[in-house]
């Protein structure tokens, strides 16, 4: 993994590498996950049980299926990924394993990037089950709209795990810890859900992928901006 | 980084306060000026009515609580970052709190106003959601300052929140524009800045100064009994 060459550095000063940190932190994270399942079982059946529960608020009669069903999704999206954000930096404070993750030689951003990229998988992960229930419980047509709708759960998925990460770890270092999470991460989720929600009712509705151009661009620019920004804040949420 | 400066520049001087605040003062009397001003000496807007006067305390406050307050929580915030000096901290910390005042005075004056003029008290339009979500971000703000015991990473924690928000704001402008793409205004919104006739430009101008005015007191008012605040935690630890 250090194949790069030398970079005029010391000897003793190991060579980070950057993406193979953060791609051995995700490991860590998700294979605690795997062995574990409790937040993807809790935040996998929470999203079910939501999309079955909100079946049953509303007269299908009054309002058709495909107009709930985006913004649904979005918010039980939300929801779901919260469970698992509030994990992610829960499982750190127990025995202070961060506190071994940050004296090992690894950069702070190496770590934030291996926090969100797990985070993208979990959320990631959660859709994948979510996505084809919703289909399912809500009658929805199986048409390659879909693939649009992947790409534009993906583009907001990343997004929603670097500033989820980001706010995960600050929540962990407050007296509310996973209460706070929510408050502080709920505002800056609003340029992702708007357009992922009304990006998806638009596919829904079987209009082509150059009508939601506007709402891919938002959500393209956010994961640019918020992705370099979280990366280059989380190292000021750690203590000194 | 460095934690011997950050103690240096914790050195608060636990000056007493005065006894009056002239500049809050001098802000108080601006403002009722200006509000005599513009009941006595400035017509009424021919369609609007009456009502059309709260323009002269909701746009001064926009500006000051969204722009100006978030602006300066931001700046301080990212300032403190580097240079870690408490002081930037406690100016965030006042920007804040006075920016949600502010902010909470522009949302309670435009409810009264558009329950006149739209007929409705909540319109999901796109300056007044902004509002709302910014708003939102300065309560969490608050919230998560209220939630850290240590002042050090109470510091750190909140700066980074404020320097965040500063970018989400134009996220946020973005994605209600867009939304109302979808869902056209129900009524003609704001009457215009630009068509303001002479007498009505200079009571605005009048305003935005004695709000503008009352901001810095009510800041510098905020910042004092922070600091105040400070020096006595300091003196019960040491």
């Amino acid at each position: 993994m250090r194949a790069h060459g030398r970079c005029g550095v010391s000897a003793s000063f190991r060579e980070p590498s950057f993406v193979a940190d953060a791609v051995r932190i995700a490991r860590k994270d998700l294979l605690i996950e795997f062995r574990t399942r409790s937040g993807f079982l809790s935040a996998t059946v929470f999203a079910m049980l939501s999309i079955a529960i909100f079946r049953f608020s509303w007269d299908p009669t009054a309002v058709t299926s495909i107009d709930l069903a985006p913004g649904i999704v979005w918010v039980i999206f939300t929801f779901a990924g919260l469970l698992g954000l509030n994990r992610s930096f829960g499982v750190e404070q127990a025995d202070r394993a961060l506190d071994a993750l940050l004296a090992s030689p690894v950069s702070r951003e190496a770590v934030f990037a291996g926090k969100a990229l797990g985070n993208l998988c979990f959320v990631l992960a959660v859709q994948v089950i979510a996505l084809p229930t919703l289909a399912l419980f809500f009658g929805l047509p199986v048409a390659p709209e879909w693939w649009g709708v992947g790409a534009i759960a993906l583009l907001a998925a990343v997004g929603f795990a670097a500033v989820g990460t980001l706010f995960a770890a600050i929540a962990s270092n407050t007296r509310l810890a996973e209460m706070l999470l929510p408050m502080l991460a709920l505002p800056f989720f609003v340029p992702v859900l708007i357009p992922a929600a009304q990006a998806t009712s638009k596919l829904l509705a079987g209009l082509p992928l150059t009508e939601v151009i506007a709402e891919l661009k938002i959500l393209a620019a956010f994961d640019i901006v918020f992705v370099a920004a979280c990366t280059l804040a989380f190292p000021f949420t750690l203590e000194e | 980084m460095t934690s011997v400066s950050a103690v240096e520049s914790r050195s608060t001087t636990a000056r007493p306060l005065p006894a009056v605040d002239w500049l809050l003062v001098l802000a108080v009397l601006a403002v009722g000026a200006m509000a005599v001003r513009a009941i006595l000496y400035t017509p009424a807007d021919a369609a609007l009515g009456a009502v059309q006067r709260i323009l002269y305390i909701h746009v001064p406050s926009a500006i000051l609580g969204m722009y100006v307050a978030c602006t300066i929580m931001a700046a301080c915030g990212g300032l403190f970052l580097w240079l870690k000096d408490d002081r930037l901290d406690r100016i965030s910390e006042s920007a804040a709190e006075v920016g949600f005042v502010f902010l909470t005075v522009v949302l309670a004056t435009g409810a009264i106003w558009g329950k006149s003029s739209w007929g409705t008290a909540w319109a999901w339009e796109p300056r007044l959601t902004s509002a709302l979500f910014l708003w939102f971000v300065l309560l969490s703000y608050l919230v998560l300052r209220d939630a850290i015991e240590n002042r050090d990473t109470r510091a750190r924690l909140s700066a980074v929140l404020g320097v965040l928000a500063l970018l989400l704001v134009p996220f946020i402008h973005m994605t209600v524009y867009l939304f109302r793409g979808l869902h056209p205004d129900p009524v003609v919104l704001q009457p215009g800045k630009p068509k303001m006739p002479p007498e009505m430009l200079i009571t605005w101008l009048f305003a935005v100064g004695a709000f503008a005015l009352l901001f810095f007191a009510l800041l510098r008012l905020r910042y004092r009994w922070a600091t105040a605040r400070d020096a006595r935690l300091m003196l019960e630890q040491a």
